[in-house]
């Protein structure tokens, strides 16, 4: 039970994007159109799932053994760069389907603040590693969830009559303060 | 530029628009006189503040935005006149001006004006101030007739199916007398203003599920601004889908996050914020490919 | 002489205002919108960004000629890095309250789009005092609208402006401006108020 709230908690109520600020510039850059959204959405998921493993693995059983705790930020972002480039490759070579889908997002994900975040997160709260990559999946889930969401609303904000000095990022910014606060909603739910 | 499909297909000429806007503001005059039976007249403070400012705002917005002047299509007099009948009947006048603005300016004016808001106004509005003034926005209700009851929200009272439809609860100004809406309904029904199918399926899919959960479907339906908000808010033109299966689906998504927001979130209603997260989902559902049985519907998807 | 001076000062000066890294280039978008709770947050946000930007241009710009084109990225992450390490172990030990409050915002400096972009964009092509003064002059740029924002939405939320109560107690804060989605709202209608009036003054130009 206590597995189902926390991955719910994860997508709706924990929101990154309303909720914690991370991964807001793929966010904003890449939902202009739903299909696109939805691929880096996948992208991030399958990346912040496997970094948060991995990240787990090396923080318990080398950075802490070895009171190596103040490298954890460049520990994590080499093995976040690195899963990236092998994630690419094996894409590249055993799915190339899914590596045309994908490609392009893969090496913007190395700079998404969520992937290294989430990786911080779970040390900093102390998650063991079930929780730990739960907490990687789910919230890169809701990403998924809010990115789709607002390129669904930036496809409609297309053919509407915008002020000049509002287009582009502002009412991006707008539309995702809006969409945030109709996710106050879920306020509690877990 | 394709400046035909630039306002949503519900809106027409500028006449229709007037009419139909004023065919919602005499459906809700019941309720409006309902709030001020059960709340007295000082009820009527916070619904003239937020009408004045709502139309107000829109006037200074097209006036310094020299663009032409569009006030006299009543809608900006709708959202004012929902956004009062929203809030509890002590709500300060102040809070009405900035929750007017919000709604006219920010959530509907800088998408690009009527047509082309993403969001009910009204109700983003309302979402707003409940989240900046929670205490004024809950902790008002025990006015008029109410000085004796103790609980802040309408939902926790243990008021009978009887008063929960004549309104003799806390709540809303507007949002209390079940009869004065249901009235407001047939109107609109009558008039051909809105069509059944949303309201009914929110209700329904609400009343459903409560029940499943332990909830008598009657209290579901009559508690809260259930009722309200599936007539007036959930069948706003510019914020539901286009084709008919989106907007079942829609509806039912209301039902459903209504009842989960009562039963498990932390605020008492989950009225508001169930109508907000279907209208952000609303273009997803329009891209659900359909099988047109009935062929009359002239609504075109708009696609590549 | 004269003429290098203000090619300098020109550096300085884009990263302040002609392209500044928040309001014109939109970079950053994650610590803008999150820290900005308080002006004093924002302001500590900016001036560690400010350190690790000087840090790394620097660094970065001396060793151009060095680093191999190829592993180019993954090396002014490390250097990013190194930088971000050092502000964040400075900070735990003299400002813990600040550090508190940034919480994984200082760490997440290193993906930070405005340092990795002007590494890549300015220190590694150009020598390194004018990759210096490029990376004071956006930092300072970066460090001026996260305070900008941190005021508006502290004023607004919380009636002060660096703890200083400013509106009274009468006065009822909008508890919405510090909250997540105040965050956007705000950051969101700046924007589009500073795009206005810059629309304005170039058609004034014309």
């Amino acid at each position: 039970m206590n597995v189902i709230l926390f991955m719910i908690s994860c997508i709706l109520t924990n929101n990154f994007i309303f909720n914690k600020f991370l991964g807001c510039c793929p966010f904003l850059g890449v939902s202009s159109k739903v299909e696109t959204a939805t691929s880096m959405g996948i992208a991030v998921t399958f990346v912040m799932t496997i970094a948060s493993l991995f990240a787990w693995m090396v923080n318990t059983w080398v950075l802490v053994p070895l009171q190596l705790e103040y490298m954890q930020t460049i520990a994590f972002i080499l093995i976040i760069a690195g899963l990236v480039q092998f994630v690419e490759m094996f894409l590249k070579k055993s799915m190339p389907a899914l590596y045309s889908a994908l490609g392009i997002y893969l090496p913007l994900i190395t700079t998404n603040c969520a992937v290294l975040g989430v990786a911080t997160l779970n040390v900093k709260e102390g998650y063991n590693l079930l929780f730990s990559v739960l907490n990687g999946t789910f919230s890169a889930l809701g990403f998924l969830l809010a990115i789709v969401l607002m390129a669904g609303v930036r496809e409609r904000l297309e053919s509407s009559k915008i002020p000049e000095c509002m287009k582009g990022f502002p009412i991006s910014l707008v539309t995702a303060g809006l969409m945030a606060i109709a996710f106050m909603g879920f306020n509690g739910l877990v | 530029m394709s400046l035909i499909l630039s306002s949503a297909p519900h809106v027409r000429a500028k006449d229709n628009t007037q009419r139909l806007m004023l065919n919602v503001i005499i459906s809700l005059l019941p309720c409006l006189i309902a709030g001020v039976y059960y709340f007295g007249f000082a009820c009527l403070i916070p619904v003239c503040v937020s009408v004045v400012s709502a139309v107000a705002a829109e006037f200074c917005w097209q006036k310094l935005g020299h663009k032409k002047i569009r006030i006299y299509d009543l809608s900006a007099v709708v959202t004012g006149l929902l956004l009062g009948l929203i809030v509890p009947p002590s709500a300060p006048w102040w809070m009405m001006v900035i929750g007017s603005v919000f709604a006219i300016i920010v959530v509907k004016q800088l998408f690009g004006g009527i047509g082309d808001n993403f969001l009910n106004p009204a109700l983003a509005a309302r979402a707003v101030l409940l989240a900046s003034w929670p205490a004024l926005m809950t902790s008002g209700y025990n006015v008029g007739k109410f000085d004796a009851v103790t609980t802040p929200t309408p939902l926790l009272s243990s008021a009978s199916l009887m008063d929960l439809l004549l309104g003799n609860v806390t709540g809303a100004i507007g949002e209390t007398c079940k009869i004065a809406i249901l009235l407001g309904f047939l109107y609109l029904l009558i008039t051909k203003t809105i069509r059944w199918e949303i309201p009914v399926i929110t209700l329904a899919s609400a009343a459903l599920l409560g029940w499943l959960l332990g909830t008598d479907p009657l209290t579901t339906v009559l508690s809260g601004g259930l009722l309200f908000g599936a007539v007036y808010m959930a069948t706003d033109y510019v914020t539901t889908p286009m084709n008919s299966l989106a907007r079942y689906l829609y509806a039912v998504g209301i039902g459903v996050i209504v009842v989960l927001i009562r039963k498990y979130g932390s605020y008492p209603e989950g009225v508001t914020y169930a109508i907000l997260l279907m209208n952000i989902a609303a273009t997803l559902f329009d891209r659900i490919p359909v099988q047109r049985i009935y062929g009359h519907t002239n609504a075109k998807k708009e696609g590549k | 002489m004269s003429e290098k001076k203000m090619n300098l000062g020109k550096v300085f000066m884009n990263g302040v205002i002609t392209e500044n890294p928040t309001f014109r280039l939109v970079l950053g978008t994650c610590p803008t919108l999150a820290v900005t709770t308080s002006a004093i947050n924002g302001l500590g946000m900016g001036a560690a960004a400010t350190f690790v930007l000087l840090g790394s241009n620097i660094v970065i710009s001396a060793l151009r000629k060095v680093i191999p084109d190829k592993v180019r990225i993954p090396s002014f992450i490390v250097v990013i890095c190194m930088f971000v390490t050092i502000i964040q172990l400075v900070m735990q030990a003299y400002l813990p309250s600040l550090y508190e409050s940034l919480g994984i915002f200082l760490p997440l400096i290193v993906v930070n789009c405005i340092i990795l972009g002007r590494a890549e964009a300015f220190a590694s092509k150009n020598p390194v005092v004018a990759s210096a003064v490029d990376g004071v002059g956006m930092g300072l740029g970066f460090t001026l609208a996260l305070t900008l924002i941190g005021c508006i939405r502290e004023l607004a939320g919380n009636g002060s402006v660096f703890g200083i109560n400013l509106l009274g107690t009468s006065y009822q804060p909008m508890l919405l401006m510090i909250l997540p989605a105040g965050g956007f709202l705000v950051f969101g209608l700046l924007l589009g108020i500073i795009n206005s009036l810059t629309n304005r003054k170039k058609e004034g130009a014309k």
